[in-house]
């Protein structure tokens, strides 16, 4: 395992995936995959497979749809829009998720006592 | 947490699952190609640019995984997967599941079926509105002077009804009817018909709504008004094919005409209430005014108002019931009434609780037995089985999902087990609710309800529990490289287990031994109630209830009964007859006291015995022994002497040194002739004492009805249809009643007791049984298990008789054991249940000698298949084995 790239908290995949769809509009899940790797310049630890169980669980809650399409490279694929009630939610969730890397990041910042 | 809509949605794709395995497997194909075209435009070779590709994928097969239990219930499908894996194996274990699921069928089958009847008996209301405000109200309990001293006169009845303020209403009913004392007429056949007298307000004070027509009115209870009837359901449908058109027509009742106002709903079942193991037909109002000088003739219910308790009401009637007048006529017929107060339900079931918690204990006993059974029989295939479950283990199975897959099989079991039990259980409450031969009140509406169903799914998962999750953890907590490499028998983990089992079978014959005890505490207090001298000789006599029309003219009643009783002498095999107005074991009545002239009695010194109306020939015909002076005789008339006959307990009273007969006492308003003395006679219980009786003369006196008795030196029945036939002749009016053996009036009586001891004798057989099966299950295991040792004592020299002895002797220690603790545990339930023996102690030292010596019998049988067995092994194929 390599040291350097970060486990995904709960839920944070799913963050990602919608981040990902409103800002390429419809995509494959290998599409996705790819560009969480990148956008993260390969600092996220992804089995990509677990992109496949994150986007049947957003489908199943209504924030993303799907239909099967065709490829760049001509090749048969399920492409993957984002849907209202997603970007809502997604809106949400990165308000919260800055509150609490703000609130986490202030936690931690404080500086250890006795030293020095 | 997951919303509704995302539960439909895993649930609809729990469903889909083919479809979207196919959705999923071209994704990710397509998913893979695009990766590998990617790593190809990089550089690399097809192979390593594949290779790469699924790397980065994690696999196919696990994201197929993640996918699916992102989608779907993932609980779900490792419950269908246990379930599918525990049936193929039981398949392949068919012995042992069958034997499962009989046992558990047996055990759960006993025990939803006592539950069922201590529920209907004991723990469900009365079938009855509000049935908790209803009370039964009497003067006196258990007094030696029958029914007459737990009712009350129309007068008091009138008044307490009128005066008390702790209830809403006050009814009665007339209990001193008999069975089939009406005669209806369908198209022109007599037909046998059991009616009682209600006090015109009884149902509505019930509770009881009609399903047709309507309830009895005040008017209907006045003198002289139109004689009206309420059916019961049953009859309703029995005799009028449940036509709905009966309500206002009227039938030929006693030949006058009486009009149904009404049925009654089945829900509505007075004999089982009231008179339990007896059938009512029809309900009439009784007209007060007619038996006003009848003396006590009503059993008071009364409901209670909203808030006042049963003590509140206790403490008010205890005033009033000296203010009432046994007869209003008389001004110092006064003072005399008491007022005991009981709920309904305590009076109809309470002196059942006893009996009844102990066959709920007996067969909760049996469902313990069945799951040291069954642990005991799980713990014999662990042996096996510890090496499946270490090799599922080492594929990567966690222990909770091991655990899980045991509960799996134990529930399995128990589903199969509670279905047995469930049909078991109906098929035996539907006996009970038609066996009319017991007399246990509310018997009749006994069957396996909802509330029995949850009792038994209670047990089923209970059980399921104990022997399925117990062996479970011990088996999944064993050592996994340890498993793998124990070859066979004969190791360490196979002492340890048959430790256990030994303690198991112990806690088996503990059981079992309390049960057959107990049992046979009871059986043989049934025995000595079978041996009760009765008074009379019920075998090879009979009884039938006459229909005659001479009722009050004494002359031609005594024509009529005399020719009646010579027609049926006549026939052949009749050896007696006579008649009474009440047999005994049934209702009876009391005219008051008998005194002597000239002596003064303190209140309740002078006997007021129990009165039967009887015909010349009665005692012989009930093989009643005359002990002094006479019987009566048809000269006997009303313009001689009158005669009266009292039994030994009464003479007793008046006369303490003897010679009662010739003398005169005064009972009835008149001075009565002692013609003879007659032996006491059992007549209100078989197991209570003989009370006080006297006989008045049927030529004198009306009597309340008729019961022909006859004794016969045939078997009762052959003679039914003769007998029936000479009635018919002297009398077409004579219904087709029932000829009864007196047998069965015992058998009746005593039916309570039969039931119970039949059913913890059958607990008892059964517990034996599966105790044996432990002992055979240990004993041959602990066989199979020493086969090599054996081999090596018998190859240095041991002879088969001793092999066998030594297995044997085993066999004893451990079900002594059992017995000896089984003992002391017998000992002092026996002592707890000391009110239900009778003529025995609870400490019967036969009783505990046949225990120890069937147990330990049965046990060297259950050890003597191992043990010779294990004598005919073989020295060199025991040693080359293994």
């Amino acid at each position: 395992m390599v040291k350097a790239k970060l486990d995904l908290l709960q839920g944070t995949l799913d963050l990602m995936v919608l981040r990902t769809l409103v800002t390429l509009g419809p995509l494959h899940g290998y599409g996705i995959a790819r560009r969480i790797e990148q956008a993260s310049g390969d600092h996220v630890l992804l089995n990509q497979g677990t992109i496949y169980a994150s986007l049947v669980r957003l489908q199943q809650r209504g924030l993303i749809s799907s239909r099967w399409g065709t490829s760049e490279g001509g090749r048969r694929a399920k492409f993957y829009s984002i849907t209202a009630r997603g970007r809502k939610r997604l809106a949400e969730e990165t308000e919260n998720w800055h509150r609490l890397s703000a609130v986490i990041g202030r936690v931690l910042a404080v500086p250890e006592k006795g030293r020095g | 947490m997951m919303s509704l809509h995302e539960w439909a949605e895993r649930l609809r794709a729990f469903f889909r699952k083919r479809e979207l395995d196919r959705e999923l497997d071209s994704e990710l194909s397509s998913h893979v190609e695009m990766a590998v075209e990617e790593n190809l435009r990089q550089g690399m070779s097809e192979q390593e640019a594949r290779r790469r590709a699924l790397v980065r994928l994690g696999g196919i097969e696990p994201s197929k995984e993640l996918h699916r239990d992102a989608r779907g219930l993932p609980a779900l499908d490792h419950l269908l997967q246990d379930l599918r894996y525990t049936l193929r194996k039981l398949r392949r274990d068919r012995g042992f599941a069958l034997i499962a699921v009989l046992i558990l069928g047996l055990g759960i089958g006993a025990n939803t079926a006592v539950f069922s009847v201590v529920n209907t008996i004991l723990l469900r209301p009365l079938p009855l509105a509000n049935p908790q405000q209803l009370v039964w109200i009497a003067p006196e309990i258990g007094a030696p002077c029958g029914f007459s001293c737990e009712t009350y006169s129309a007068d008091a009845f009138e008044e307490f009804r009128a005066q008390n303020r702790s209830f809403q209403d006050v009814t009665g009913y007339f209990p001193f009817s008999t069975v089939n004392n009406e005669r209806l007429t369908v198209r022109g056949e007599p037909v046998p018909a059991t009616a009682v007298g209600v006090v015109a307000n009884f149902f509505q004070v019930l509770g009881v709504q009609p399903m047709l027509g309507r309830l009895f009115t005040a008017d209907e209870a006045q003198k002289n008004s139109h004689p009206v009837v309420l059916l019961s359901n049953a009859f309703w449908k029995r005799q009028f094919a449940a036509d709905a058109a009966i309500v206002g027509k009227a039938i030929d009742l006693n030949g006058a005409p009486a009009t149904v106002v009404g049925v009654l709903p089945a829900s509505f079942d007075f004999g089982a209430v009231f008179s339990p193991g007896e059938k009512v037909d029809f309900f009439s109002p009784m007209i007060l005014d007619d038996a006003r000088h009848w003396g006590n003739i009503l059993t008071l219910i009364g409901r209670l108002k909203p808030g006042v308790s049963v003590a509140h009401a206790q403490a008010e009637t205890t005033l009033l019931a000296p203010r009432l007048y046994f007869d209003v006529r008389y001004p110092n017929s006064k003072g005399d009434y008491k007022a005991n107060l009981f709920p309904l339900k305590q009076y109809v079931t309470g002196r059942l609780r006893g009996p009844l918690m102990m066959l709920w204990f007996a067969v909760g006993a049996i469902l313990l037995l069945v799951c040291v059974n069954l642990s005991n029989l799980l713990l014999a295939r662990a042996a096996t089985r510890s090496k499946e479950f270490a090799l599922r283990s080492a594929l990567g199975a966690g222990r909770m999902r091991l655990v899980r897959q045991l509960l799996t099989e134990s529930l399995i079991l128990s589903v199969g087990g509670a279905a047995l039990g469930l049909g078991l259980a109906a098929a035996i409450t539907g006996l009970l609710a038609h066996e009319v031969s017991i007399a246990l009140p509310l018997l009749g509406s006994v069957r396996v309800d909802a509330a029995a169903l949850v009792w038994t799914l209670l047990l089923a998962s209970t059980v399921a529990i104990v022997f399925g999750v117990v062996p479970g953890l011990k088996i999944s907590a064993g050592n996994l490289h340890e498993s793998l490499k124990d070859a066979g028998p004969g190791m360490s983990e196979g002492r340890r287990h048959e430790r256990v089992r030994a303690a198991l079978v112990v806690c088996e014959v503990t059981l079992a031994c309390v049960l057959l005890a107990g049992a046979g505490l009871l059986l043989r207090s049934f025995l000595r109630v079978l041996d009760i001298n009765l008074g009379f000789q019920p075998a090879r006599a009979a009884a039938i209830k006459l229909d005659y029309s001479e009722g009050d003219n004494a002359e031609k009643r005594a024509v009529t009964f005399r020719r009646i009783l010579e027609r049926v002498q006549a026939i052949p095999g009749v050896e007696a007859d006579g008649m009474v107005d009440y047999l005994p074991l049934g209702p009876n009545r009391n005219w008051g006291a008998l005194t002597v002239k000239g002596k003064v009695y303190r209140p309740g010194e002078a006997p007021a015995p129990l009165i039967y109306v009887v015909t010349p020939g009665f005692f012989r015909s009930m093989g009643m022994s005359v002990v002094a002076g006479r019987d009566f005789r048809w000269e006997d008339t009303p313009s001689t002497q009158k005669v009266i006959i009292i039994n030994e307990a009464v003479a007793r009273r008046l006369w303490p040194n003897g010679g009662a007969v010739g003398r005169i006492v005064r009972g009835n308003g008149d001075d009565l002739l002692v013609a003879g003395v007659v032996a006491d006679v059992r007549e209100t219980s078989v197991e209570g004492t003989a009370g006080l009786q006297a006989y008045y003369p049927a030529t004198q006196y009306t009597p309340a009805g008729a019961e022909l008795v006859v004794r016969t030196q045939l078997p009762p029945e052959s003679l039914a249809s003769s007998v029936l036939g000479a009635l018919r002749q002297l009398n077409p009016n004579q219904p087709a009643a029932e000829f009864v053996p007196l047998q069965h009036i015992v058998d009746h009586a005593v039916s309570p007791r039969r039931f119970f001891v039949l059913l913890v004798a059958s607990f008892a057989l059964f517990a034996v049984v599966l105790a044996s099966l432990g002992i055979y299950g240990v004993i041959s295991y602990s066989v199979t298990r020493r086969t090599r040792e054996i081999g090596v004592r018998m190859a240095l020299g041991a002879s088969p008789a001793g092999v066998q002895f030594m297995v044997l002797r085993a066999t004893l220690r451990l079900t002594l054991v059992g017995i000896a603790l089984g003992i002391m545990a017998a000992f002092a339930a026996a002592h707890l249940m000391a009110s239900l023996l009778f003529g025995i102690k609870p400490a019967d030292p036969l009783t505990f000698a046949a225990t120890v010596a069937v147990l330990a019998s049965v046990a060297l049988v259950a050890g003597f298949l191992p043990a010779s067995r294990a004598s005919r092994i073989e020295p060199m194929s025991a040693l080359r084995a293994n």
